[in-house]
């Protein structure tokens, strides 16, 4: 996967989760939960979707290289390259 | 068998947890000791009548569309929609004393209003109050305790507000006599005067149905009468877990909902010395009304009224076996259903001591059931309609009842007053969840088991 489909993958995760919100003007540079209404419970589920999706882990740590989107693909790129 | 995590109990935090655990691809085992599900939340048939334990109503009832809520919270991390519950909002509650009568719905405001009609001096305190409640994390695992008693007196200056606040809050959710920790006040406020009640239709089977359901669904396992005796440890770990049949399972975790002590007691070589302070001791009694018209038809339209008969608000394990002089009266008619329920209830709780029913031999027991119903209803139509000569059929269950079906010590459905809020134990794969763990009420103990499943299982790698 590219960078850009790494993000697509993302919001079409935040979509599932909270299908009610409008995901299109999200920024890629802001923190996703400044932009939208997604508490900590929802955010621990993008990090399970990825795992269950692509058997991806992210330890405890790293959870914060998720904050933006743009983080997000960059930490997850050199894992999800070969999918 | 080898398991990611077993889960001891299928009440609502255990079915909960399993979901989580199960939805993301953890082999998950629970086990139930009773043949029926729910736990403290339950329910049974007795002459062709359907009866729920626990669940008077659902608190935490915010309309669909609502986000930032534990109720909308619940349903997105158990992947469930706002419909599967069909909850039904409540008509109006009633927090009853001798003078004073203070109304609400799920309409906050209302409650407010009422407030400030009633006590107008405290209309500030009161929002001084609300300002505190609203300020306050309740869901922090870390907070320091603190005594909701001191910081609502040191803002409310009436005691008998402040009484007619802790009345319905106590009953609904406190494991402690007479005080209540502030973060579970705060938690109890939100859950049924800034949210509010409502009830399926099905009454609790309905709630207990989808979560089966949805486990299941999900590839969870469920053992049935299938009682743990024995958890085996060593170095710092459950080794192995011994259950009635004589099977043995092995699981990387272990969750518990069966109570802090109720679980140490599973444990080889456990020590009671080390663990009994901890017991809780407040337990109720309710009497199940089965009447032979609507409540609505003798001009009640009530659906839980919380009452005192003085002004001074005694929460605790009585030196009787039941305390008539305050309790709940909850009509499960009363919610706005599209249809009406088959027949006409009332369900009265009070106060219950353990030790004295748990004395009383067999014949006793049963006379003194209708000693206290007699004594109860004398006292409980002073607060609603007199529906004694509509009365077809009734069932009673006590401290001792709740005590035999959910194995928890002195039948105290709010387990005990020191609660695990991070739910860690001693050893490192067992953690506590549900009534110990400390959020209460049906949408606590949900958010219990899945926060327990989050924080010990899903976020370690």
């Amino acid at each position: 996967m590219t960078k850009e489909q790494i993000k697509d993958t993302i919001l079409e995760i935040i979509a599932q989760i909270i299908p009610d919100e409008d995901l299109s003007n999200l920024k890629g540079d802001i923190p996703i939960r400044e932009q939208v209404e997604l508490d900590s419970m929802d955010f621990l589920d993008i990090i399970m979707e990825l795992r269950k999706r692509y058997g991806i882990e992210v330890p405890e740590d790293d959870y914060i290289h998720l904050a933006t989107l743009d983080s997000s693909a960059a930490y997850l790129e050199p894992r999800m390259r070969e999918l | 068998m080898d398991y990611d995590v077993l889960i001891i109990g299928a009440g609502m935090s255990g079915l909960a947890a399993g979901i989580r655990l199960a939805y993301y691809g953890k082999k998950v085992c629970i086990v139930e000791k009773h043949y029926r599900v729910g736990g403290l939340n339950s329910f049974y048939n007795l002459e062709g009548h359907k009866f729920d334990v626990g669940l008077h109503a659902m608190t935490n009832y915010v309309p669909k569309g609502v986000k930032l809520a534990p109720l909308p919270k619940l349903l997105r991390q158990l992947k469930l929609e706002a419909e599967d519950f069909g909850l039904c909002p409540q008509r109006m509650s009633v927090i009853k004393f001798p003078d004073k009568t203070l109304r609400f719905n799920n309409e906050f405001d209302f409650f407010v209003q009422e407030v400030v009609d009633n006590f107008p001096r405290q209309a500030d305190n009161f929002q001084k109050l609300l300002k505190t409640i609203l300020e306050y994390d309740e869901l922090n695992l870390y907070a320091k305790l603190i005594s909701a008693r001191e910081v609502v007196s040191s803002i409310i200056s009436d005691p008998l507000l402040s009484n007619m606040i802790f009345c319905p809050l106590m009953f609904y959710g406190n494991a402690q006599e007479n005080d209540m920790e502030f973060g579970q006040f705060v938690i109890m406020f939100k859950s049924i005067f800034c949210e509010g009640f409502a009830r399926p239709r099905a009454g609790v089977r309905q709630i207990l149905d989808v979560l089966v359901k949805k486990y299941k669904a999900c590839g969870g396992e469920l053992k049935m009468r299938c009682a743990v005796t024995n958890l085996k440890c060593a170095n710092g770990k459950i080794e192995s877990i011994l259950l009635e049949n004589g099977e043995v399972l092995t699981a990387d975790r272990i969750l518990s909902s069966a109570g802090y002590v109720e679980t140490m007691k599973l444990l080889n070589g456990y020590d009671s010395s080390k663990f009994n302070c901890h017991v809780g001791q407040l337990s109720f009694v309710e009497f199940i009304l089965i009447l032979n018209k609507e409540p609505a038809e003798m001009g009640y339209n009530t659906t839980i009224a919380f009452y005192n008969n003085s002004d001074r608000f005694d929460y605790r394990k009585p030196d009787d076996l039941v305390d008539v002089s305050s309790g709940v009266i909850c009509c499960p008619n009363n919610f706005q259903f599209e249809n009406p329920l088959p027949e006409g209830m009332i369900r009265i709780t009070n106060l219950a001591n353990f030790d004295l029913w748990d004395r009383l031999g067999e014949e006793e027991y049963k006379a003194q059931k209708a000693v206290c119903l007699e004594a109860t209803l004398k006292e409980v139509v002073k607060f609603a309609s007199d529906f004694r000569d509509s009365i077809i059929f009734t069932d009673i269950f006590t401290p001792k009842t709740i005590h035999r079906f959910t194995g928890r010590i002195n039948g105290a459905v709010y387990g005990t007053p020191n609660k695990t809020k991070t739910g860690r134990t001693h050893l490192d794969n067992l953690f506590i969840c549900g009534t110990d763990q400390g959020f209460l009420g049906i949408v606590g103990a949900m958010l219990s088991g899945i926060s327990m499943a989050n924080l010990h299982v899903l976020q370690k790698v």
